[in-house]
């Protein structure tokens, strides 16, 4: 493995290069895939839930049903849509953002992307075992931990595996932006991106933890017997919704944090201007995420907590909204007296900013704890946090997508199909979500399986569904651009955006060890400092020498498939206690790879510095 | 770098720090670190549920902590795990000078330590459950005790086998700039599961002795 030879594979050696590589960008495909299948899942669980309620007292789907078609449209789009969407964005970008040739841990990025993806298939087998999860996204107890069937563990057990995935993903992004940086990218010179990147990473490794420990409890108070959330037995169940929302609330701006930082990228570049109030912006975003940890509390104004209780969480919840507002403001003025091209990265752009401020408008409101008890759990808050979450983070995976198209895979999404999609999914969600602000107002409860007819709430619902529809044929548009554009298979240069920042100052797709030399960085949008100042190129940082990089392993893989197997074990040993045994298997086989990872040596290789003169890698 | 980092190092030689004389190495001992940040959180949030449920409706079956804890035991628990802490320091004292054969000695008593500390709590744990009708699934209070000393004493048992297979695997080889992470950081996970007992100490057993 000492010498890297570029050559055509059959399909096998494609799917073992998949499976074992530890090459950041190759992970970021496999996120963009597996999350790109699990969008596609939630989207159409959207599609049935919209259908069941386009007309009063509907019969489409039944009650049972419903619920579970709810759940695992909530978890599916938080969980294992919008979080591996992200994470295939900050893996194509940051290490090229800061000038590095790989994340600091590639192994460990290998194995959260497994441990996400089998926590996920596990969840959504239960589809095929007797139900899905039917107790809400959030699971309240005593409802989750009473739910009669398995759908409940498996909720757990994946989640709990998944989230293992996504924790070792935020300390790998962590170290390696603290450590990995190029010569010259000082913190108050990275791209919004990779700062934003960075915060969401601290906010996923503060906040995944108290999941973890909900998880852990509902599983031992759902399998074995324990008594964390029954009353009857000295338990309490306000703890769970405690733990999920120190846990729920950052993990909404983990999600919208990067997409944050990916707008300011676009809007900087697309207006050729440097970002209005980058300090300004970078402060925000950090005090977004602290504030973000505070705030936990108003997801329970209605729990009965007390005024004071109330009170501090809704002023905290408030004054997030001054540092938003600070974004909001400098996106603006960065856009004023620039030379603005109406891309299709930055026309989602431009429609993220009125779409996410009116979000914003709706947290506010619900931020006021009095006015709260009107709201909340009825279509006003459905309609909320669709808003910030379609609004902000399913536009910015648009435009982000697009963005990088040239850096996943060497060629162009088309303009013309970009746009073609944009308008339908634009004018579908506000027709889907606006409206269900009013129905919320008029007092219509979320997930009820039905409405009854003539109390005004028959027109909104339907054309809550009519929106519903048009933006799944915004998302076909798109899927039809991907399949358009690998089939043309167009090669783009490496900068086809005329960008600012490191990563469009290499080819498209970049090679597997990102840079032959490593640049040297002289300010803040390092290649447009190159552009207007030096000879359009990067400096190098080093002469030309052999470059280290890390052995592909299958160990990540195993050690997820253990923690899969073990899953079943565990959801299966209440109904009869041999199922322990495979649960023990599954432990083994996990225990086991990290034994062997521990003992076996795994120091890499060399491309030696003759092959890159050679042009090893590069296609 | 990659195959010098296996060459043996010896006592005099430098680097004084050889747990973070690499790029890997660096790596390593801050993502641990930030690893850490994370697992305090984890405790952080088993600490906030054994609170929530350690009064008297919880405790709805079986003795309350004033009756059942016995500060004997606990206080040779806690003695034995500190003194591990203080040998796992001598052991990464001589890592820095190279020492290897001493790192070894210091790195077999911290185990031994810990397998005495694992075995007088399984021992507890015994007694609580064949003696005293103190179990997992008794009560709330049961559930959120064992969940939090029982987590700790899995993170003790974890360590303990990362720490023999560390010594194992690299006894006849000794101490290269590829191991020296390695063992960095299994002693910084030492630290922290001794960090960890202190506040069991003194939140469940100490404040339940006083509170009953």
């Amino acid at each position: 493995m000492s010498t890297a030879t570029a050559q055509k594979k059959g399909f096998g050696a494609t799917l073992w290069d998949y499976l074992t590589t530890v090459d950041h960008k190759k992970i970021a495909i496999l996120y963009l895939v597996a999350g790109g299948i699990f969008f596609l899942a939630g989207g159409l669980e959207a599609m049935l839930i919209r259908i069941q309620l386009a007309v009063p007292d509907n019969d489409f789907v039944s009650a049972g049903l419903y619920n579970q078609l709810i759940t695992m449209h909530g978890t599916t789009m938080i969980f294992l849509a919008a979080m591996p969407l992200i994470f295939a964005l900050m893996n194509i970008a940051v290490p090229l953002q800061i000038g590095a040739r790989d994340v600091a841990f590639p192994f460990l990025n290998s194995l959260g992307f497994w441990l996400f993806f089998f926590g996920g298939v596990l969840l959504n087998v239960s589809w095929f075992t007797g139900g899905a999860p039917d107790a809400g996204w959030t699971a309240y107890a005593p409802l989750s931990t009473t739910s009669p069937g398995h759908g409940v563990d498996y909720y757990v057990m994946g989640l709990q595996i998944s989230g293992a995935g996504t924790l070792i993903g935020g300390i790998n992004f962590l170290v390696t932006i603290v450590n990995m940086r190029a010569p010259g990218m000082t913190y108050m010179r990275m791209p919004l991106f990779t700062w934003t990147a960075f915060v969401t990473s601290v906010l996923i490794l503060f906040a995944f933890p108290a999941l973890t420990v909900g998880l852990f409890l509902m599983m031992f108070d759902r399998m074995f017997g324990a008594n964390f959330f029954d009353p009857q037995m000295g338990g309490n169940h306000v703890i769970w919704e405690h733990l999920f929302w120190i846990f729920g609330h950052p993990e909404v701006y983990i999600l919208v944090l990067p997409i944050f930082g990916l707008f300011s990228d676009i809007i900087s570049t697309f207006s050729k201007k440097r970002l209005f109030g980058y300090s300004a912006m970078v402060f925000a975003v950090v005090l977004i995420g602290f504030l973000g940890f505070m705030v936990w509390a108003h997801h329970m104004f209605t729990t009965g907590l007390g005024p004071v209780a109330n009170s501090i969480f809704a002023i905290a919840t408030m004054a997030i909204a001054v540092p938003t507002g600070i974004k909001i403001f400098n996106w603006i003025f960065t856009m004023w007296g620039g030379s603005i091209r109406m891309t299709t990265p930055m026309l989602w752009t431009v429609a993220f900013i009125p779409s996410f401020t009116l979000g914003g408008f709706g947290g506010v409101m619900l931020a006021a704890a009095a006015a709260d008890y009107q709201y909340h759990d009825t279509y006003f808050v459905v309609a909320h946090f669709h808003y910030v979450i379609v609004g902000g983070v399913v536009f910015g995976v648009f435009a982000g997508l697009h963005y990088w198209w040239p850096k996943f895979f060497g060629t162009m999404l088309s303009e013309k199909l970009g746009k073609l999609a944009f308008w339908p999914f634009f004018i579908g969600f506000h027709l889907t979500f606006f409206i269900q602000h009013f129905l919320g107002l008029m007092g219509m409860p979320r997930r009820y399986w039905k409405f009854l007819p003539n109390q005004d709430l028959d027109l909104g619902n339907l054309v809550s569904t009519i929106g519903a529809f048009l933006m799944a044929i915004g998302a076909v548009i798109f899927l039809i651009n991907v399949i358009v554009t690998s089939v043309k298979g167009e090669k783009v240069s490496g900068d086809p955006w005329d960008g600012r920042t490191l990563e469009w100052s290499i080819p498209s797709p970049p090679p597997f060890y990102n840079f032959t030399q490593t640049p040297l960085v002289r300010g803040l949008d390092p290649l447009w400092i190159e552009k207007r100042q030096g000879n359009g190129k990067m400096t190098p940082a080093e002469p030309l020498g052999d470059i280290h990089m890390p052995n592909n392993s299958f160990i990540p893989f195993v050690m997820s498939l253990g923690l899969f197997i073990a899953g079943f074990g565990f959801i299966y040993q209440v109904d009869d206690k041999n199922w322990l045994i495979v649960g023990i298997a599954g432990m083994l086989i996990t225990l086991g790879s990290m034994f062997v990872r521990s003992v076996k040596d795994d120091l890499g290789y060399h491309i030696h510095k003759e092959d890159l003169e050679k042009g090893a890698g590069s296609e | 770098m990659s195959s010098d980092q296996l060459q043996r190092l010896k006592p005099g030689q430098s680097p004084h720090e050889p747990e973070k004389a690499t790029l890997e190495g660096k790596n390593k001992f801050l993502g641990f670190w930030f690893f850490l940040g994370g697992e305090t959180v984890l405790f952080a949030s088993l600490f906030g549920t054994y609170l929530a449920l350690n009064g008297p409706e919880s405790n709805t079956s079986g003795p309350g902590p004033a009756e059942l804890f016995g500060l004997e035991l606990v206080f040779i628990m806690t003695v034995i795990l500190l003194t591990s802490s203080l040998t796992s320091v001598y052991a990464i004292y001589h890592m820095k000078n190279l020492d290897f054969g001493k790192m070894q000695l210091w790195l077999g008593i911290t185990v031994a330590l810990g397998l005495t500390f694992l075995g007088l709590e399984i021992y507890e744990f015994y007694e609580y459950v064949m003696h005293e009708d103190h179990t997992f699934t008794s009560d709330a209070f049961g559930s959120a005790f064992y969940a939090l000393v029982g987590f700790h004493g899995g993170h003790v048992l974890f360590g303990l086998l990362w720490i023999v297979t560390l010594m194992v695997r690299n006894s006849k080889r000794g101490l290269n700039l590829y191991n020296a992470p390695k063992f960095y950081i299994a002693s910084l996970y030492w630290h922290f599961i001794d960090v960890v007992w202190v506040f069991i100490f003194t939140v469940v057993y100490l404040m339940g002795k006083l509170g009953g």
